[in-house]
């Protein structure tokens, strides 16, 4: 033996192996992650992939199968529920288990435990927010009931009997890039899941203290035009005219309102990170039978959500003896979320409802113990939190509940800011609440009664859920549990050291709007207002007036409807907002002032057929110029003073125009002369020629060129980190206000079609593909039919058809 | 010809040794080919390090080829490497080799005297 260069070589060799093994910033363990047999190649799936398996698991109470079909969408016949949602978890974690524990984490509020210490500030907001508190209370509630318990049960020890398959080498990509092991699943995970759904949905639909800060600045009734509860333009989701009954509920308004309330200016504190994407949204509508070619309803949906590659969706075919059930699920869930069955279809959009108030809490003294509440201090509910951080370090926060909610923000948060306000938040989705039991109930509805019954127990998210039956019934109903406000209450930060300003009840469910078989043979939703202003409640909500009336417009002047035209419906390009705000520009804009460049964009627009088409340069140029006037308009009068507020909305701004050209907010208040509305649309025309020009420079001046839409890894939320595992510069038009919602990275994250004739004939696509793994080739492969307003046929699937040469692999699982 | 003995001994054991344990335990298996079969230190090191250079990259390639090069593409984007698929598998044999080069080089020194 040679000692010496014995004990170099073999600490070069130790150390090498020290190195290789461990995460260095963002590269990941070398040696782990690029051994053939134990790295990211054991993930690139052979591009003939056998999805062959005999599998058998103590879990099962019978047995199943599986096929799958060319586009590897399993069609599950399974004897009975529990095993069919064993087999739904075990499906989703062998396909999605990424993302099913980066959603859940992230819901919870632990993202640092996998990106480390810049995670900590988002946890917190999470954990502030009370999204485990809230899955807790929801837990409970799915237990309670003996049904979702036990298909909570199942979907878990399924998604368990998966876990417990994984090798080093066949985790999911993701957890060796970034260097975690996946952590087994549990009922309070799909909770949370569901709770991350209300969040995105139903978190963000408020704008309290966005209008608390605006309220520095306008007086009350500015307010009330500025940001209006009910446009000129609402074309509601319930058809105009339909009598209300009067509400069951009168909330009183508190004797303090005036003076504590409405009266009150104060700067509020906020993060830029709380407010969730504005351009959720989704489509929804249904046509009846006097309608359609064919005769019967056919119904569609598109919800609008942050695209993602792996998709939030998961297609697959769920039947047993007594049910049979198709459309696309969340993984984390069981059950389907949209689709059909083989009577009825259903699907939804978000209802938009501000479901969330912020009240300032008094705190006796720093330690958040008691707050002053109606007349006394009362002990506040301290939450402790622990964030443990990738890092080894644990970071502690304390979160104190009171009456209300759990305070979020408070002196200690957002910690860089010497602002003492403690606001405590109250949220519907706190409350115990039940939503898969909706699921299950409404996969196996077979008529409008079913559905009214399935649906009656839904309580966060808001949604409107559209439906139709082969019987021939149309219907649809905004369902969740809504808060029954007082005129105005909850527009802005209420007072919270009395019990006068809590909710004092929820619209009774029977009064949530609804309408079944109208007359005009069509209902449709686009997360506009439900109602017009004859209902009796005081609703307010981030609503999204354009998308209805293209909608409207276009299915009220349509008869013989076959599933073809509904495809050309869901893709289309009309930009309903410039039909309406062109003529006001081009009245307005001085020609003889314009130079070369300006006049030629003007020429640009004068010729556009008004579609944001993805080779349109007239989109590009209508963007550029309408977003410079409304800032000309709005800029000094709001941004300047406080940065804080909101923009009005696009088409209150149209509105107001409209009623009145000399509208006082278009002068500059910053300068000494008198602005109108011809400087205000001459200068936004020169302002946006330069940025134009630049783009046309670059070679973007096509609309789908100019957004450059895309489609990011769904952990990957800067859009940089993971951009080879994205598709970008997608040849889409569109945008958030016309039907086709493509906007940079977010638009319909499902396009469905179902006709409810004998067999069903239905229709979708989603812009992903089935497989979560990056190295698979079904992990993108619909992103092009999606980007061409292609459809699959999908396949609701007989047990007699496993002949049929669409199946092309067979799963078999057996009870062990 | 003892060297091409010690490679494919390397390659064997170390494939074997990646069913079941770590990747860590291609260094274990060229330690003990170099143990076991007397070489010089340089040539246990270039034994070493061939074997595992051989093993990785042929499996590395290999299951590239059935994969269509779709993954291989993307990660080589990532490290990065300029999207090279050649050139992510020469990394991840080299990185293998290194590692087995010197285990073995240390069970040559552990054996041999001279």
């Amino acid at each position: 033996m040679r000692v010496i260069p014995f004990v170099v070589s073999t600490v070069i060799t130790v150390a090498l192996v020290f190195a290789l093994n461990k995460k260095w910033g963002p590269v990941p363990p070398l040696g782990k992650f690029l051994s053939p047999q134990h790295g990211f190649w054991q993930n690139a799936e052979p591009a003939d992939a056998d999805f062959n398996a005999n599998l058998s698991f103590p879990g099962l109470k019978g047995n199943a199968e599986v096929y799958f079909d060319e586009r590897l969408v399993p069609h599950v016949f399974a004897d009975n529920d529990d095993d069919a949602y064993f087999i739904q978890g075990y499906l989703h974690a062998k396909f999605r288990l990424f993302q099913m524990e980066i959603q859940t984490k992230a819901a919870e509020g632990r993202v640092s435990e996998i990106a480390g210490a810049r995670g900590i500030n988002y946890d917190r907001t999470q954990r502030r927010l009370g999204m485990r508190f809230a899955a807790e209370n929801a837990l409970k509630e799915v237990e309670k009931d003996p049904v979702t318990k036990v298909m909570f049960d199942a979907y878990t020890n399924g998604v368990n009997a998966y876990i417990n398959t994984l090798t080093e080498g066949s985790t999911p990509l993701e957890y060796k890039l970034m260097d975690f092991k996946p952590e087994k699943w549990t009922n309070l995970r799909t909770a949370l899941l569901l709770k991350m759904m209300a969040q995105m949905l139903s978190s963000g639909t408020e704008s309290d203290i966005d209008y608390t800060n605006t309220k520095a600045i306008f007086t009350e009734d500015e307010m009330k035009v500025i940001y209006p509860q009910v446009l000129d333009s609402l074309v509601p989701i319930i058809p105009k005219g339909t009598v209300f009954d009067s509400a069951g509920i009168v909330p009183v308004k508190p004797v303090t309102a005036d003076s504590l309330y409405f009266s009150r200016q104060i700067a509020m504190v906020k993060n830029e990170w709380d407010k969730q994407d504005e351009n959720n949204g989704s489509n929804n509508w249904v046509v009846a039978g006097s309608k359609t070619q064919s005769g019967v309803p056919i119904l569609c949906n598109d919800p609008h959500l942050e695209l993602s590659l792996p998709s939030i969706w998961y297609e697959m075919q769920i039947t047993t003896p007594a049910s049979t059930t198709y459309g696309v699920s969340l993984p984390g869930s069981p059950f389907i979320i949209i689709g059909f069955n083989d009577d009825i279809a259903w699907g939804v959009t978000n209802a938009q409802r501000d479901v969330k108030d912020y009240y300032e809490i008094k705190f006796k003294d720093r330690s958040k113990k008691e707050y002053w509440y109606n007349g006394k201090w009362e002990p506040t509910v301290p939450r402790f939190e622990e964030i443990k951080v990738k890092d080894g370090s644990t970071v502690y926060d304390t979160v104190a509940y009171t009456a209300f909610g759990p305070v979020m923000y408070d002196e200690s948060f957002p910690n860089d800011t010497t602002r003492q306000r403690n606001l405590a938040v109250r949220w519907v989705a706190h409350d115990p609440s039940n939503e898969g039991k909706t699921f299950y109930e409404l996969n196996r509805a077979k008529n409008y009664d079913d559905y009214e019954e399935a649906i009656k127990t839904f309580e966060c998210p808001g949604q409107n859920f559209v439906f139709a039956s082969r019987t021939g019934d149309i219907a649809i109903r905004q369902q969740g549990k809504f808060p029954a406000r007082w005129d105005r209450q909850g527009i802005y930060v209420m007072p919270g050291e009395d019990s006068s300003y809590r909710w004092q009840g929820f619209i009774p469910q029977q009064e949530n709007p609804h309408a079944k078989n109208p007359e005009r043979g069509f209902l449709e939703s686009a997360n506009q207002r439900p109602v017009d202003s004859s209902y009796p409640y005081f609703i307010p909500g981030s609503y999204i007036v354009t998308r209805g009336i293209t909608i409207e417009h276009k299915l009220s002047a349509m008869n013989s409807i076959t599933p073809a035209d509904m495809m050309k419906l869901q893709y289309d390009y009309f930009n309903t907002t410039a039909e309406e705000f062109l003529p006001i520009l081009f009245k307005y804009v001085k020609e003889n002032e314009l130079n070369g460049d300006e006049k030629k964009y003007l020429d640009i627009i004068k010729s556009w057929n008004l579609n944001a088409s993805p080779e349109s340069k007239g989109q590009t140029v209508y963007q550029n110029w309408s977003d410079s006037v409304i800032a000309g308009i709005w800029f000094d009068d709001i941004k300047r003073i406080s940065p804080q507020a909101p923009w009005p909305d696009r088409q209150t701004t149209i509105e107001m125009l409209k009623r009145d050209s000399a509208l006082k907010y278009i002068d500059n208040i910053n300068t000494p002369q008198v602005e109108t509305l011809y400087d205000v649309v001459t200068t936004a025309l020169k302002k946006a020629t330069v940025s134009l020009k630049i783009k046309e420079a670059e070679g973007k001046l096509e609309w789908a060129k100019f957004k450059a839409p895309g489609i990011y890894h769904i952990s990957d939320k800067a859009k940089s980190a993971l951009l080879p595992f994205a598709r970008t510069n997608l040849n889409v038009g569109g945008s958030g206000n016309i039907i086709n919602a493509v906007t940079q990275s977010h638009g319909p994250s499902w396009r469905m079609i179902v006709q409810l004739s004998s067999p069903t004939e239905a229709y979708g696509v989603y812009p992903a593909g089935q497989s979560g793994n990056p190295g698979s080739k079904y992990y993108d492969d619909f992103v092009d039919t999606w980007v061409k307003g292609e459809y699959y046929t999908l396949w609701m699937m007989k047990k007699s058809e496993a002949t049929d040469k669409k199946v092309k692999w067979m799963m078999k699982f057996e009870k062990q | 010809m003892k060297i091409f003995v010690t490679i494919i001994l390397t390659a064997l054991l170390a494939f074997i040794g990646g069913l079941y344990l770590p990747w860590w335990s291609i260094a274990v298996a060229a330690f003990i080919v170099a143990l076991l079969v007397r070489q010089r230190a340089g040539r246990s090191f270039l034994s070493g390090f061939l074997g595992v250079f051989i093993l990785w990259g042929a499996l590395a390639f290999w299951i590239d080829i059935k994969n269509a090069g779709i993954l291989s593409k993307k990660i080589a984007s990532l490290l990065p490497l300029g999207g090279s698929a050649i050139l992510l598998i020469l990394v991840t044999a080299l990185v293998g080799a290194l590692v087995a080069g010197f285990a073995a080089m240390s069970g040559s020194y552990l054996r041999y005297s001279k």
